[in-house]
């Protein structure tokens, strides 16, 4: 789609657009370029100068068994993100549906978790399940279980997931709602006179009609516990015990600030772009039927 | 709709309760969470440490919060909540000031390396800060602008959603009314001022609201660039509040710094709800 009316002249065009492209160029490619250049090299011991090593700083992460794991961690981390956001706000949002009073009171209600960052909601299910002081930890303790997420990753990598879905579920639930708002009442009462009981004009009729928005959700919380789950991760674990909460952005972090191997970190950075570049695509496919929908 | 019909789908009497009370119990678990911290910023650090910790709030609300914010643990709570406001509205006004002209630009010129430009913000939308915070660490600190403001918010503006948003919005402006424009003699910063800005208004809004929560919400990227505590913003600081070793953390206080941490974002979401659902929607677009 293009204007038809439009004004002439290429010097004020050129001022408009220069302070994104100065901030763009200087923030945004520039960085990116040094992380493909960096992830060349490999700095000597001392920081003095790199080696040009062509694609050794891939093959060995390709080959690093801590690297695959890492691989491996976020898979599972951002299945788990993604449903246990997910189905949670499916269910509120069909609850909410059916009240025709109040549904803006719950939903009100509903979206504070969403304005809560993502570390501060680290803080807050650290603080219930801290071995020392934490309630939830206790109370478990009383009913005989032994909650440990410092000692055990598996419990910790539950308590990081649990901790980056909850604020997720508000979001979900607004796009479930309004997905849900929008199916038409006619089809729903159709299948009512012909005896449809509720699940089952759930199954066959309301939750096909949701299918685009479900996509959608799908892609968009994955990137968002590939990327934005950071401060979850770096409050409540530090990536342990053991890396078994290391993700892969964690790991970019780690190894670039903590271990300071650029090489590793610049070239786990390049991976990262393909992903991201990988879902956009994904995601923009979704939005295309999105938009008929 | 006649009245029947919706008796045959919304349900009535018993049914109508358990859905509300199913509807209460789902809000009361999400809500859980935010309820217990702001118990325990309401309690003394015995009444913590000593488990289980009560479940209604204490009497201490208001020393808590004052040794929060004015006396905090590294550094008072009350800068930590300015430096993230300036953050915050930095990186929300920042976007929307060189978003607005810089879609302007594509919308109503046609000037050489126009589509260049264009593939050039497809690309940023691509690339999240995470993804290059080394190199782009290096950058701002090769401007020395570690522990500044402008180092905390110019690398966050550098991603173009914000123009592509005012780009199809620009697209649904009537050509008539930049034809009208042209026939009275306006330049073309005149037909942005009088026409193009005030009609964007809702969509500055909307966004100003997600762009608020994305800056304020910020985390890993202060946390690289602010290692003076004065410059530290209030989600990044609560982590620098514990202690390291074996310390028994200061849990009122930090609770109480969540609390706080919370407020400005969730005032922001509840109070401008439609617009916020508005931006939410049409950034995801």
């Amino acid at each position: 789609m293009e204007k038809r009316v439009i004004f002439r002249g290429w010097w004020l065009p050129a001022l408009l657009i220069a302070p994104q492209v100065f901030i763009s160029a200087v923030f945004f490619f520039y960085p990116a370029g040094q992380a493909v250049w960096q992830s060349l090299f490999i700095p000597d011991p001392f920081g003095l100068s790199s080696q040009y090593v062509g694609l050794a700083n891939f093959e060995f992460l390709i080959s690093d068994p801590f690297y695959r794991a890492s691989f491996g961690t976020t898979a599972i981390f951002s299945i788990l993100v993604t449903l246990c956001s997910m189905i949670p706000a499916l269910f509120l949002a069909v609850i909410a549906d059916r009240l025709i009073k109040g549904s803006g009171v719950y939903r009100t209600m509903l979206i504070w978790p969403y304005a809560v960052a993502p570390a501060i909601a680290g803080v807050l299910w650290l603080f219930m399940f801290n071995t020392r002081v934490g309630v939830v930890s206790w109370y478990l303790g009383q009913l005989g279980y032994d909650w440990n997420h410092v000692l055990n990753g598996n419990e910790a990598m539950g308590l990081v997931v649990v901790a980056s879905a909850w604020g997720r579920i508000s979001y979900n639930f607004l796009f479930f709602f309004a997905a849900l708002q929008a199916v038409p009442r006619s089809v729903i009462e159709a299948a009512a006179i012909d005896g449809a009981h509720f699940w089952r004009r759930f199954w066959t009729i309301v939750l096909p009609l949701l299918s685009p928005t479900t996509f959608f959700l799908l892609v968009v919380n994955v990137v968002y516990s590939f990327f934005e789950t950071f401060g979850v991760i770096h409050t409540i674990t530090s990536g342990g015990p053991q890396q078994s909460t290391t993700i892969l952005v964690y790991k970019v972090f780690s190894d670039g600030f903590v271990g300071q191997d650029l090489g590793s970190s610049s070239a786990q950075s390049v991976i990262l772009l393909f992903v991201v570049g990988l879902l956009t695509v994904i995601q923009f496919k979704f939005v295309e039927k999105r938009v008929h929908y | 709709m006649a009245r029947e019909m919706h008796g045959m789908v919304e349900k009535r009497g018993a049914s109508l309760w358990l859905t509300h009370v199913f509807m209460i119990l789902g809000v009361l678990v999400i809500f859980f969470p935010i309820w217990l911290a702001f118990v325990a910023s309401t309690v003394t650090q015995p009444e913590i440490v000593r488990p289980p910790m009560p479940l209604w709030p204490g009497d201490q609300l208001w020393e808590n919060y004052s040794k929060a914010l004015f006396a905090g643990v590294n550094v008072p709570v009350s800068t930590m909540l300015f430096n993230s406001l300036i953050m915050a509205i930095g990186i929300a006004v920042g976007k929307i000031i060189i978003s607005l002209l810089s879609a302007f630009a594509i919308v109503y010129f046609r000037f050489p390396g126009r589509n260049i430009f264009f593939w050039m913000i497809f690309l940023t939308l691509m690339l999240p800060v995470e993804v290059r915070i080394v190199p782009t660490y290096e950058v701002v600190a090769g401007f020395g602008m570690l522990n500044s403001y402008g180092g905390l918010i110019f690398p966050l503006i550098a991603s173009a959603t914000a123009t592509f948003l005012f780009r199809q919005f620009f697209l649904t402006i009537p050509d008539e009314l930049a034809e009208a424009a042209r026939v009275d003699g306006a330049g073309p910063m005149r037909f942005f001022w009088d026409v193009v800005v005030p009609m964007s208004r809702t969509n500055v809004a909307a966004l100003f609201v997600i762009l608020f929560i994305y800056g304020w919400n910020q985390y890993l990227w202060p946390l690289l660039i602010t290692t003076d505590p004065e410059m530290n913003t209030i989600v990044m600081g609560i982590k620098q509040m514990f202690p390291s070793g074996d310390d028994v953390a200061d849990w009122p206080v930090i609770m109480a710094t969540s609390i706080l941490a919370m407020i400005p974002p969730v005032i922001v979401v509840v109070s401008m709800q439609r617009l916020f659902i508005r931006g939410l929607v049409d950034s995801e677009k």
